[in-house]
């Protein structure tokens, strides 16, 4: 889809594209290659230098269970985040869309946690789940269920769920109720003629003319559950206790920057980037050209 | 059809509304309270009015060992600030040169740059750190914002709002005898402004929600985000100032929740339209 009506000129031009040509590449080519080179090196015994060791960091870490425990625990953490901040925010969606008194209020009211950062998000639900301080978690305890995250794994899990998938509800509501209104109303007033009602018209009509949405909607918060709830994550239980939090990134920044197992950690980011760009071609594949901020 | 209010529509948004609205009380009441008595776990719902000096407190002198409050949000406004009008600016510049102009490999750095899209800095921390440090980049302002400023997504944006500007405008320009940066400046950027004011938001937003690009590349604490800051205040979970963190909570809130409020239509229709 080109102009037809262009100016003229070479060096204009490559001066306007110059400065994001160069900080792509400074910023994004560079350590990508970086990683690519050091990925298939390692220290040398007397940490003198690197040595090159071709694929052997790839074998090592596809032969270490700790890693593939933590491929299959962020799938499943992805897949949590992203049903349950979907189904959320399409429910809400769906009643948000109904004619009624104040519904410009209660958008604003729920769109604007949005803005909440990933890291805060944490914070917040330190106030609802810690054990001694948090609301939620001090009635549990004093009710005889036992309720730690600080202990128990399985718990730790289900909050950085929770405190993820809460910040990333409103999100999903913007899209699904953009989605809903672009629905024409004769079709909702044909299926209405229909005798289809309620749980039925949803399930058979409103449902499948949402499925673009929700597969953009399923590709970007799996995005986001796999990168950008690093701050959630590290904030409450820093990927522990022991790995029972560690997703991907939050292995590869343990394993580069705390235990400066350099070689182990570009062999996880190449992975890692070799996961997003599958994910990008799938969905660009399906959906055409759309973006997410 | 007319009917009384629907109930059930009506008590389902408003379990929806305090289901986001209920942490963000706690935080409001909380600050107000005594600290050590929220670490007894007496947290009440109520706020305090005589403890909002607890906000005075946290915004000038802060906790031992850190910033006060008010320079953090300097310095989280200055990197979401940067990185919103950053991003902007070289991706309106690089996606006026793609549509306008037909300069040699014009596809080849297209593409260059639309690779890029989907490859968050989480995906390669250990050699972007690498890369930062070779530039002495590392404990520096610009450090915090320069390397975030360039995506492929405000370029895929500008790029698809230019395209669209039809012939005829660009030929009466022309006619009048306007070059191709003054079109860009009279023409083509009035007409993109709505896109303009939803990316500012969506950037701003991100800009100040950064943690692990901060984390990585700033250990200094005079260059503490107020993300960063809240972290750390809640890092010795034993003799934490739970009132302090509470009101530096809010603090850090406000003021992007203060974007998306204000500029809400706008953010609203640009971040959706995209994808229509």
């Amino acid at each position: 889809m080109d102009r037809r009506t262009i100016f003229g000129g070479q060096l204009l031009p490559a001066l306007l594209v110059l400065p994001q040509l160069v900080l792509t590449l400074f910023f994004f080519y560079w350590p990508a290659a970086e990683a690519v080179w050091s990925s298939m090196t390692t220290t040398d015994p007397f940490g003198q230098g690197s040595v090159f060791v071709g694929l052997e960091n790839f074998a090592e870490l596809f032969s270490d269970p700790l890693y593939l425990q933590a491929i299959l625990r962020t799938v499943g953490f992805c897949l949590a985040v992203s049903v349950l901040a979907m189904a959320v925010a399409l429910l809400l969606a769906v009643f948000a869309d109904r004619e009624i008194r104040g519904r410009a209020i209660y958008r604003t009211l729920l769109i604007w946690p949005y803005a909440v950062a990933p890291a805060l998000s944490a914070v917040l639900f330190l106030f609802l789940l810690n054990p001694q301080v948090g609301l939620i978690g001090r009635w549990l305890n004093r009710h005889g269920i036992p309720w730690d995250y600080h202990l128990d794994g399985g718990q730790a899990l289900l909050m950085v769920v929770l405190a993820s998938a809460w910040k990333q509800v409103s999100y999903n509501f913007i899209f699904y109720l953009a989605g809903l209104q672009s629905i024409p109303r004769a079709v909702v007033e044909a299926a209405r003629m229909d005798g289809a009602r309620g749980w039925r018209r949803f399930r058979t009509i409103t449902l499948p003319l949402l499925a673009p949405t929700t597969f953009f909607l399923l590709v970007v918060n799996l995005v986001y559950a796999a990168f950008d709830t690093f701050g959630t994550i590290y904030a409450i239980t820093k990927g522990g206790p022991g790995q029972a939090t560690e997703t991907l990134v939050i292995k590869v920044y343990r394993d580069g920057m705390i235990n400066q197992d350099i070689g182990g950690s570009s062999a996880q980011s190449v992975v890692l980037m070799l996961g997003v760009i599958v994910v990008t071609a799938v969905q660009f594949r399906f959906m055409g050209r759309r973006t997410s901020a | 059809m007319k009917r009384g209010p629907d109930y059930v529509t009506h008590a389902v948004l408003i379990l929806g509304v305090l289901l986001f609205a209920l942490p963000v009380w706690l935080i409001l009441a909380g600050a107000t309270q005594d600290s050590d008595a929220i670490a007894r776990g007496e947290l009440s719902l109520l706020p305090d009015p005589s403890g909002l000096g607890i906000y005075a407190r946290v915004l000038f002198a802060g906790a031992p060992g850190s910033q006060p409050v008010w320079h953090m949000l300097l310095v989280s406004t200055g990197m979401a600030l940067a990185i919103a009008v950053g991003k902007i600016v070289i991706s309106v510049l690089s996606a006026y040169a793609v549509v306008f102009f037909r300069f040699p490999f014009r596809q080849l750095a297209f593409w260059a740059i639309f690779i890029t899209l989907m490859l968050p800095v989480e995906v390669r921390i250990i050699p972007t750190y690498a890369v930062m440090a070779g530039f002495g980049l590392i404990n520096t302002f610009t450090g915090l914002w320069l390397p975030l400023i360039a995506s492929a997504t405000a370029t895929l944006l500008f790029r698809q709002v230019f395209t669209a500007i039809p012939d005829e405008l660009v030929e009466a320009a022309r006619m009048d005898g306007a070059g191709p940066l003054r079109f860009l400046r009279d023409i083509a950027l009035p007409v993109s402004a709505a896109n303009v004011a939803a990316l500012f938001v969506i950037l701003f937003v991100y800009g100040w929600n950064q943690y692990l690009w901060p984390l990585l590349v700033a250990t200094d604490p005079r260059l503490d985000t107020i993300v960063i800051g809240i972290v750390k205040l809640i890092g010795v979970e034993n003799q934490t100032d739970w009132g302090a963190v509470m009101a530096t909570a809010t603090l850090a809130l406000v003021p992007p929740v203060i974007v998306v409020l204000l500029m809400q239509r706008w953010f609203v229709a640009g971040l959706t339209e995209g994808e229509k």
